[in-house]
């Protein structure tokens, strides 16, 4: 094999992409070498060999729907915010939200049924959240107890004891009205080095029960037992050894 | 190796974004899957790769200015087969693309057609040939790729193409018709 234009023109040729000019001048080459003729068929040979023998893969039906798929995933639905990662987050929080709202209202009273609290985990958390917006935390703003219990008087059909334990560390700071569970409760407010605790207050019927182990969600805390007709639930982001402290203090 | 093309691909494509590559590009899927599986001669790992390449495509999508939309995803689908074999089959890639022409007795049409004929023998030989030649022989002949679009696809000057395509058809015919007794009998 000495002709050059098998190296290259023939290939041109066969492939169709000479210019007329090129074409026209390997036709009449061909004319006269019989290497390029023989070389010629066996490439048009061999073309027809991988054009016929059916080597064409075409990708597989699922391959399609997976990648439809993957198309799908990839683009922002109509309308949508186009920042797909505060998107994710944001779905990511409602699931959350969700999730946690429905373990609250409906799978912890279940588990808890035995302390049977008149509220959920959830009510306790959302009134102690929402005591701390501003202007909420006190109805009554008072470290005198003597101010405080008075004040409740006629608004609740019962009497919370309130007593101030600044020389322990828990500093009255007031009362307020609450709703827990439907019913009207007293919310007793203390602090501890800048942080409050709720103590929620509201008669029962049920035996007195000693402390409760702790609740612990959305970093909050709570401790809950009943005690001379009084069902109390404290409510803090303190530590829960405080918070067990004062609940030991109200307790006696 | 990276075609201008392409683009950056870190818009978020949306509704409309999907309706133009449904319609442009996806109808190259079997192109995209037929190219990745020569390259990397493997049905399973082409599957993969083939459907990394598609949402590779559509993240780069906005970087698709019109034009041929088949030669534009092609070059994605290779680059990404490379990739892959770079990863995972370092050594396929390691054979020289510009290897010399050997002078070879010329093969005659008839005991090419015979040889030829046989679609396990023809597999065979196309899968021998170092990954550069053979893409340019399924771009070209399974895929019908004119020699613009190989070029732009595989990234190699238009002017070499020609030539390409004459080593790669010479290297398959040796594979096909100097096969020894003991690689045929391999084949069973």
């Amino acid at each position: 094999m000495s002709c050059d234009f098998t190296r290259t023109a023939l290939h041109g040729y066969l492939d169709g992409e000479l210019d007329a000019t090129g074409a026209a001048e390997f036709e009449r080459h061909l004319e006269s070498c019989r290497e390029c003729t023989t070389a010629l068929g066996a490439e048009e040979s061999l073309r027809s060999s991988l054009q016929r023998s059916g080597l064409y893969e075409s990708a597989p039906v699922g391959l399609r729907k997976k990648i439809r798929a993957g198309l799908d995933a990839a683009t922002a639905p109509p309308g949508a915010i186009r920042i797909p990662a505060w998107r994710w987050l944001a779905v990511a929080a409602s699931i959350l939200l969700v999730a946690s709202v429905f373990w609250f209202a409906w799978l912890r009273p279940a588990r808890d049924s035995a302390a049977s609290a008149p509220f959920t985990a959830a009510e306790i958390i959302d009134a102690h959240v929402r005591s701390l917006q501003p202007g909420h935390l006190t109805d009554v703003a008072s470290t005198d107890n003597h101010t405080v219990k008075p004040w409740f008087d006629g608004k609740l059909a019962f009497v919370p004891p309130v007593k101030d334990f600044a020389d322990e560390g828990f500093s009255l700071v007031g009362g307020r009205l609450d709703v827990l569970g439907g019913q009207n409760v007293a919310a007793l407010v203390y602090s501890r080095r800048k942080h409050f605790i709720n103590v929620f207050v509201l008669p029962t019927r049920e035996p007195d029960t000693p402390i409760h182990p702790p609740g612990l969600r959305q970093g909050y805390q709570w401790r809950h037992w009943r005690r001379q007709g009084m069902e109390y639930c404290a409510v803090s982001d303190v530590s829960d050894s405080d918070l067990y402290e004062l609940a030991q203090l109200l307790y006696q | 190796m990276s075609g201008s093309d392409q683009g950056k691909g870190s818009d978020v494509l949306d509704a409309q974004d999907r309706a133009r590559f449904e319609q442009l590009v996806l109808p190259h899927l079997d192109a995209a899957f037929n190219l990745a599986r020569w390259i990397l001669k493997s049905r399973a790992d082409c599957e993969d790769v083939a459907q990394e390449a598609m949402l590779r495509a559509y993240r780069f999508f906005r970087g698709f200015h019109g034009g041929d939309a088949r030669a534009w995803l092609l070059q994605i689908v290779r680059n990404t087969c490379y990739t892959w074999l770079e990863k995972n089959r370092p050594v396929e890639l390691m054979t020289e693309f510009d290897e010399e022409l050997h002078p070879q007795p010329s093969t005659s049409p008839e005991a090419l057609a015979i040889a030829g004929d046989n679609r396990e023998r023809l597999t065979r030989a196309l899968e021998t040939l170092p990954p550069r030649f053979r893409e340019v022989l399924v771009l070209r002949e399974l895929e019908g790729c004119s020699y613009k679009e190989i070029a732009a696809i595989t990234a190699i000057p238009i002017g070499t193409v020609m030539s390409a395509l004459a080593r790669a058809r010479q290297r398959l015919q040796r594979e096909l018709t100097h096969a020894s007794p003991q690689e045929a009998s391999r084949e069973l």
